[in-house]
């Protein structure tokens, strides 16, 4: 009998419009995704690796198919309830920072355990720190993300993927606003997370090289996996 | 501090020019609701005060009896009417002064000797209606001596005191002599002690002071009352004191209110333009702040759908733009009402108030009320915007 995976995916689907309007974005994705994986995400633009990973991240709901995650079934889960397993189980890496412009680089890493307990605590502010240090930005932590290049903006929105200890980050084109140095300075960053804590990772990519870094390659084509 | 709270003050601080603004947009809104309740209430103290400052706030006369049947019967009826001839006193009328004067709220009692007479100079004659006061009272009901114009206020028994207009009719100057005749046919001469003007026409024109004593030979009143004059404090109460004394005394008792039955239309009148004005107000604060959050949620779309992508709950969500709008509303308010304060300083009490002048009464300025309204219409208002936040799809919001 085998360890149940971190996440499970069967018959994966999802239609967006109805009718003569419905176009089909994934058509039935078998997946498993381990802890402590470093898998990359594969495909051309608008092959559904977008989709999958918002699905993924309970951001959306798949049409039919099953999607299960530390052994829960968030395809039936509740909004409140998946907010509250978005929360505490996976962390979110996109493709332009989104980090809120009016908090500090360490206020911006602590934000996931802050909106869930209401208030920012001692505890919280030395664990955002610790994160910062570790993304080499020990010394930017009272930057606002105006002041910060689009490297180090990228390097605080990791710390705050890990904010909350998650055993998934997904990644959607981490590094697809930066140029070569800084792009390979985060996938380094995110490799070396992973080897260190064990954190799952999914990196939506079109690009070969970010790839490289990645142990298993996950390839879309039409929705399908290949 | 709350994890709301915080997101929300930085919120506002991060536009702090657009916060001002609109803080100020909700304290000129306050500030108006301020002046009106200050201006309105003013106002109705001025009116009341003018109207009731030179009358009785309640008078206390005999009860006047009907036509009673006093045989019944079929085919003979036998009735008690009004004796016309005789006038109506209130015979046993010290126990009553006392009685009233021992009643809560009441400030001043004055017994009074009431009747028509003629006061005659020469050829020249007018009537009047004489008030026979005690000599200590003679201010109690009517401010005589402050409306003095010449002489003095001392009722001895052979003085009267008139009013100007009188006065003037008859040619007439304090310490000068003329002939009082009473409706009961007996006259005696009198020298005008003092020329009053009080400024109400009839009561500058026909009314005569004497001394209670001398009234009451001129009047065929041995030993009764015509009535008494009371005042009270508030005078609002008056009704309510006035059926006090009924009950206890059995005597007639009319309060001011009754006869003043235009005043308090026109005041209620007065106090409905006030609420619209100030409801008007209070909407256009409202509106200002749904419209101001409306724009910060679009503003903000983005740092919503990350919010909502990171874990925060739509609830969370809500709560920060609602204290945003409340900390707009609230703070606004306080400013409005405290410029409001300081704007009506400058204004006279309404003592001082003369012709032409605004009777504003600072104390009257509803400054709790505005906050509190304004306050809880701005929360009210921020959650109805903030529905908008809630339903933003994170998804869509940060284009994942």
């Amino acid at each position: 009998m085998t360890a149940e995976p971190l996440v499970r995916v069967r018959g994966l689907r999802k239609v967006f419009g109805e009718g003569d309007a419905a176009a089909v974005v994934l058509r039935g994705v078998d997946l498993d995704l381990s802890r402590g994986e470093m898998a990359t995400l594969l495909g051309p633009s608008g092959s559904g690796k977008s989709t999958l990973l918002t699905i993924l991240g309970t951001l959306l709901r798949p049409s039919e198919g099953l999607h299960h995650m530390l052994g829960q079934d968030l395809s039936t889960a509740s909004d409140a309830e998946r907010t509250r397993f978005r929360n505490k189980h996976i962390g979110f890496v996109f493709q332009f920072h989104h980090l809120l412009p009016d908090l500090t680089a360490l206020e911006n890493v602590m934000m996931p355990a802050a909106t869930s307990r209401g208030k920012e605590t001692a505890s919280m502010r030395s664990r955002a720190a610790e994160l910062l240090d570790a993304v080499g930005l020990s010394d930017r932590r009272d930057y606002r993300p105006a002041a910060l290049s689009g490297g180090q903006r990228q390097r605080v929105a990791v710390a705050r993927s890990l904010m909350n200890e998650p055993p998934l980050v997904l990644a959607d084109e981490p590094t697809g606003n930066l140029d070569r140095h800084s792009a390979d300075q985060v996938m380094a960053l995110l490799d070396q997370i992973n080897r260190d804590t064990g954190t799952c990772f999914l990196i939506s990519t079109h690009d070969e090289h970010i790839a490289k870094h990645c142990r298993r390659h996950i390839e879309l084509l039409d929705g399908a996996l290949v | 501090m709350p994890y709301t709270f915080k997101l929300a003050l930085r919120h506002l601080l991060s536009t702090p020019g657009q916060t001002v603004l609109l803080m100020l947009g909700v304290a000129v809104g306050v500030s108006v609701f301020v002046f009106m309740s200050a201006l309105i209430g003013g106002l109705a103290t001025l009116l009341t005060l003018r109207t009731v400052g030179n009358i009785p706030h309640i008078t206390m006369e005999m009860a006047e009896r009907d036509p009673e049947q006093v045989v019944p019967g079929r085919n003979v009826q036998v009735v008690v009417q009004k004796d016309l001839s005789r006038r109506e006193q209130i015979a046993v009328w010290e126990p009553a002064v006392a009685m009233v004067e021992a009643t809560e709220g009441v400030v001043a009692v004055s017994p009074q000797i009431r009747g028509s007479a003629f006061v005659q100079r020469g050829q020249a004659i007018a009537p009047v209606g004489v008030i026979g006061v005690q000599p200590d009272k003679i201010s109690a009901i009517v401010d005589i001596e402050g409306a003095l114009v010449s002489g003095t206020a001392v009722l001895s028994p052979d003085t009267v005191l008139i009013g100007r207009t009188l006065a003037d009719d008859l040619g007439l100057r304090t310490g000068q002599v003329v002939v009082v005749r009473s409706d009961r046919g007996r006259e005696r001469s009198f020298r005008i002690g003092g020329i009053f003007s009080l400024g109400i026409s009839t009561a500058d024109r026909q009314a005569l002071y004497m001394n209670f004593r001398t009234a009451r030979a001129l009047f065929d009143l041995p030993s009764g009352i015509s009535r008494i004059e009371i005042k009270v404090s508030p005078p609002a109460a008056a009704p309510q004191i006035a059926a006090r004394l009924r009950r206890a005394t059995g005597l007639k008792t009319q309060p001011w209110t009754e006869e003043n039955a235009q005043l308090f239309e026109a005041l209620d009148a007065q106090g409905r333009t006030g609420t619209i004005v100030k409801t008007f107000a209070l909407i256009t604060v409202v509106i200002g702040i749904a419209s101001a959050m409306l724009l910060s949620i679009v503003r903000r779309r983005s740092e919503i759908g990350i919010m909502r992508a990171v874990g925060a709950s739509q609830r969370f969500v809500l709560g920060i733009f609602v204290i945003e709008g409340t900390l707009i509303g609230a703070i606004g308010a306080m400013a409005g009402a405290l410029l409001a304060w300081l704007a009506l300083i400058p204004f006279p009490p309404l003592e001082a108030v003369e012709g032409g002048g605004l009777p504003v009464d600072r104390a009257q300025g509803d400054y709790l009320v505005a906050i509190l309204l304004t306050t809880v219409a701005s929360a009210i208002a921020s959650v109805i915007s903030a529905q908008r936040a809630t339903r933003i799809d994170p998804v869509e919001a940060i284009g994942a």
